[in-house]
Formats: C-alpha cells, structure tokens, sequence
C-alpha cells in the first residue's frame, strides 16, 4: 500500500504521506503534527493512531521511539455526552 | 552569540505577526524565540473566534481593522491551506433588562464606528439559532461578519511567510534571563546567547515575567481560562452565542465539533493551566441549558489556557518606561489571537518609526495612571 492511501489516524483521515510531509516541514514533536494536522483529535482521542505516529516520527527524525514524548492526555478518558456530565453531582 | 535587529520573545499569533510586518515593511534581520512549539501558549488554547462587538472605541476599532487584514490574509502571504474561516456572526444575548441596556449602548457605539451590528428580538434570533433556547430571553446583538478562524494555521500562515522574507524562528528556545548593556540586548536561552538593540516582549502570560528580568513591573497577570471540545456533527449552530450573564461562548467549527468555554469570577490568579472536573461539570449544565440538543454530542476533550490580563482589559502596547528598545506586546486579556493581524503592524510601525494605522496613546501604559480607567466589561 502507498503513503497516501495508508491511513494512520483515522478519526481525522491522516495518512501516512501527510504524517511524513508534516515531519520533513519541521514538525519536531506530535503536539506539533496534532495542532497543524489534527492527529489524534478525534472521538478515539490517539488511542489508535499515537502509537503508530510515534514510531514514523522516531524513524524519519533519526530519533528513537523511547524518546519521541506523547501529546498531554487530556480528559475525559472516554467521550460522554454533555447531557450526562450536566447531570452530575454539584458539589465539589 | 547570536545577532539580531530585533528579537521577538514569543511564538504564539501576537510575535510571528509582528516578525512578519516587521519583515514585510523590510526589517527581516529578526529572531522569534519560543519556548515551546509555536501556538503552544495562549493561542493554541484559545476559542476561536473573532468579533467586532467590545464595549470599548480601542477594543472596536482594533477589532475592525484587524478582522478586515485576517480577510485577506491567505492571499497576501499566499498560504497553501484554508484558514477555516466561519463568518456565521456573533450572537450575543441579553437575560435581562440590564444587558439589553448595556448591549444597546454597545451597539450605538460600534454603529458610529462603522461596524454593522443590530439588536434582535427572540423571534429573529428563532431564525438565527434554532437550536437557541428563547427561555426567558430579552434578544441579543448581532453581527454577521464575525465568526470563526484557525488559530494553529493563521499562526502558521504568518510564521511561514515571516520565514520566507528571511525572519529566523527558534523554537525549544526559553529565555532564562535578559542583560541590558548600553543599547544592547543580551538574551541568555538554553540555546545560547541571542543579542539585539530591540526586544519585543510578546510572551502572553510570561510577559511581566519578561520585564522583571529587566526590572520592572508590568500590569499584567495570568488567569486560567478553562475550555472543551466536541465530536464533529452535522452543521447546525451558525454564529457564536456568547452570554456575559453566564460567562459563557459557544460556537460550531467548520469542522463540526462544538467549542465551549467558561470563564470564571472567582478564578485564582496562577499559572495553573490544569483541567478541572467542576468546570466539565458547570459547562455542561449551562451549555445544554441555553442549547438543550447539544445534550446528545460528546465531549472529547478538555484544556485550559491563560488569558494575559491588563488592568481594562485591553491590550499594552508601549516601550517600558525609561527603556529604549525594549518594547511590549500583552496584556491581550483573551483576545491577543483576533487582533493580532494589526497588532503586529501597529508594532511594526512602532518599530520602524513609520505613521501608525490607530493613535497609540490608548495602548500605553500612562492610562493606568488616570484615575477614571476605562474598562472593557464586554468579556467572558
């Protein structure tokens, strides 16, 4: 299969190719490819695709995949509907 | 040693602005330092938006202009990609007699100064936003060429063409500390030492932190901000709703995901930019309170971010007193990202000595010593 039909991150269809291109233009770390590129912002929030990413961005920066860091994981750890969350409790 | 005509401290939408205005009036021999990535700070965490509707002539006339540049700027600097610019308009609505009356007089104002924004009553807001809850509703101002713009990509669309006119961008690079020795600037970094007879301080909340290396105070503190994002669904919210009774904005993205965010009175000034369950929590009551459907999306993700607050509200833009050369730009109190299209020309012009678009004396740092400050209260 070639780059560009390689899907990494398939909550925003961001392939392979666009992932390489995003690297050769600069982009040294994945927080950067996320904001330019919205890798690993949707539903599945990078559970499928930041592993993957991670290791293509080690490979094409000459780095190692221990020292590639993840985007900040940020909550909720699963999506939920605002309809739930405003039915929460009130008190701290 | 690295050597500059001008060293701009910040990467975000405020610095690479200016370093391409600086650069575009034909003074490229500048330097960006960002500690970070660019947009890593305020800008990358931001709502989104712009609008013309403040409260205040410098807020409104910034605005205008600033909006108009943003219009054009794909094409000015020929940027590859779509801004994902919305103009679906800003709705602004009023729960009580109060803020009909302080909207109203928003809008006289923002009239005389040519920007077209109308009062609506409930019924035609029925046909601006459906999905609005009309209860208890007095009507609301709005504007339809405000709307909605990629932070990350206007950012980029500056920084890019900043670079292609020579500007040098130095990411990953912290400013520990700042030596002044004659006209020079000495900027001590975890990448070595950067020097130039002009720095522009553009950090956003890190700005007064800037000038204390130089000792002196600046008016400007951090206050966390505190936001989150949605699935992307089909396109059913046209403008931004934006309620100062519940602090509270909203708006759909060309994308389709729903970007809220709150602010909050009682918000202690730090640089915390932590996410907190209770904001998820009030959000999500008074979201779904002014916009019952959105009950049904799923929130994916939450952030906050720190606005820079000046004393009004409005931004500072002025060398620091008895300092030549070392100038700043902050105090942008949640809006550094829809101004900044002007901003950096106001500063570039600075700069260069060139005449300035807007008079500059509501900018500086003087005003606050009046005693009638002139306070922007339209703000989240």
């Amino acid at each position: 299969m070639d780059d560009d039909n390689t899907i990494i991150c398939r909550c925003e269809d961001i392939t392979l190719a666009k992932l390489k291109e995003s690297i050769a233009a600069g982009a040294k770390t994945l927080e950067e490819i996320k904001r330019l590129h919205r890798l690993s912002m949707g539903p599945c929030q990078g559970r499928t695709c930041l592993s993957m990413a991670k290791r293509i961005l080690a490979e094409q920066s000459k780095s190692e995949v221990g020292r590639v860091s993840l985007p900040t994981c940020r909550p909720p750890l699963v999506p939920l509907k605002l309809g739930v969350l405003a039915e929460g409790e009130d008190k701290p | 040693m690295i050597k500059k005509e001008v060293i701009i401290i910040g990467g975000g939408i405020t610095g690479c602005s200016i370093a391409y205005h600086l650069a575009k009036m034909g003074l490229s021999n500048v330097a960006v330092l960002e500690k970070q990535y660019l947009t890593s700070g305020a800008t990358g965490r931001c709502g989104a938006g712009f609008r013309h509707q403040w409260g205040t002539e410098s807020n409104c006339l910034m605005a205008k202009y600033a909006i108009a540049k943003l219009m054009n700027l794909k094409e000015e600097v020929d940027f590859p990609r779509d801004l994902e610019i919305k103009l679906g308009g800003y709705l602004i609505v009023a729960f009580s007699p109060e803020m009909e009356t302080q909207l109203k007089k928003n809008i006289a104002l923002q009239n005389r100064l040519d920007i077209g924004t109308r009062w609506v009553t409930p019924d035609e807001i029925k046909g601006i936003a459906p999905l609005l809850s009309r209860d208890g509703l007095y009507g609301g101002a709005f504007y339809e060429r405000d709307g909605h713009a990629n932070p990350f990509l206007v950012t980029e669309a500056y920084a890019r063409a900043a670079q292609r006119m020579g500007v040098e961008i130095f990411t990953y690079t912290e400013v520990h500390d700042i030596k002044i020795e004659g006209g020079t600037k000495t900027l001590l970094t975890n990448r070595g030492e950067f020097a130039s007879p002009v720095v522009i301080d553009a950090a956003g909340a890190e700005s007064a932190r800037m000038a204390q290396m130089v000792g002196v105070s600046l008016p400007i503190y951090p206050y966390r901000h505190q936001i989150l994002v949605t699935e992307p669904v089909e396109p059913a919210l046209g403008p931004m709703v934006l309620s100062f009774e519940n602090h509270l904005y909203c708006q759909q993205t060309p994308h389709g995901s729903f970007i809220m965010g709150l602010g909050d009175p009682n918000e202690p000034v730090s640089f915390n930019i932590s996410s907190s369950r209770q904001f998820l929590h009030e959000m999500a009551q008074k979201a779904t309170k002014l916009l019952p459907a959105l009950g049904q999306v799923h929130v994916v993700r939450q952030w906050a971010g720190l606005y820079d607050m000046s004393p009004d509200s409005q931004p500072i833009l002025d060398h620091l007193p008895g300092m030549e050369g070392f100038y700043v730009a902050a105090g942008f109190s949640g809006h550094g990202f829809m101004i900044a299209p002007l901003t950096g020309e106001l500063v570039a012009q600075e700069i260069l000595g060139t005449p300035s678009t807007l008079p500059m004396e509501m900018f500086r740092l003087e005003r606050f010593a009046k005693e009638n400050i002139v306070m922007e209260t339209s703000v989240v």
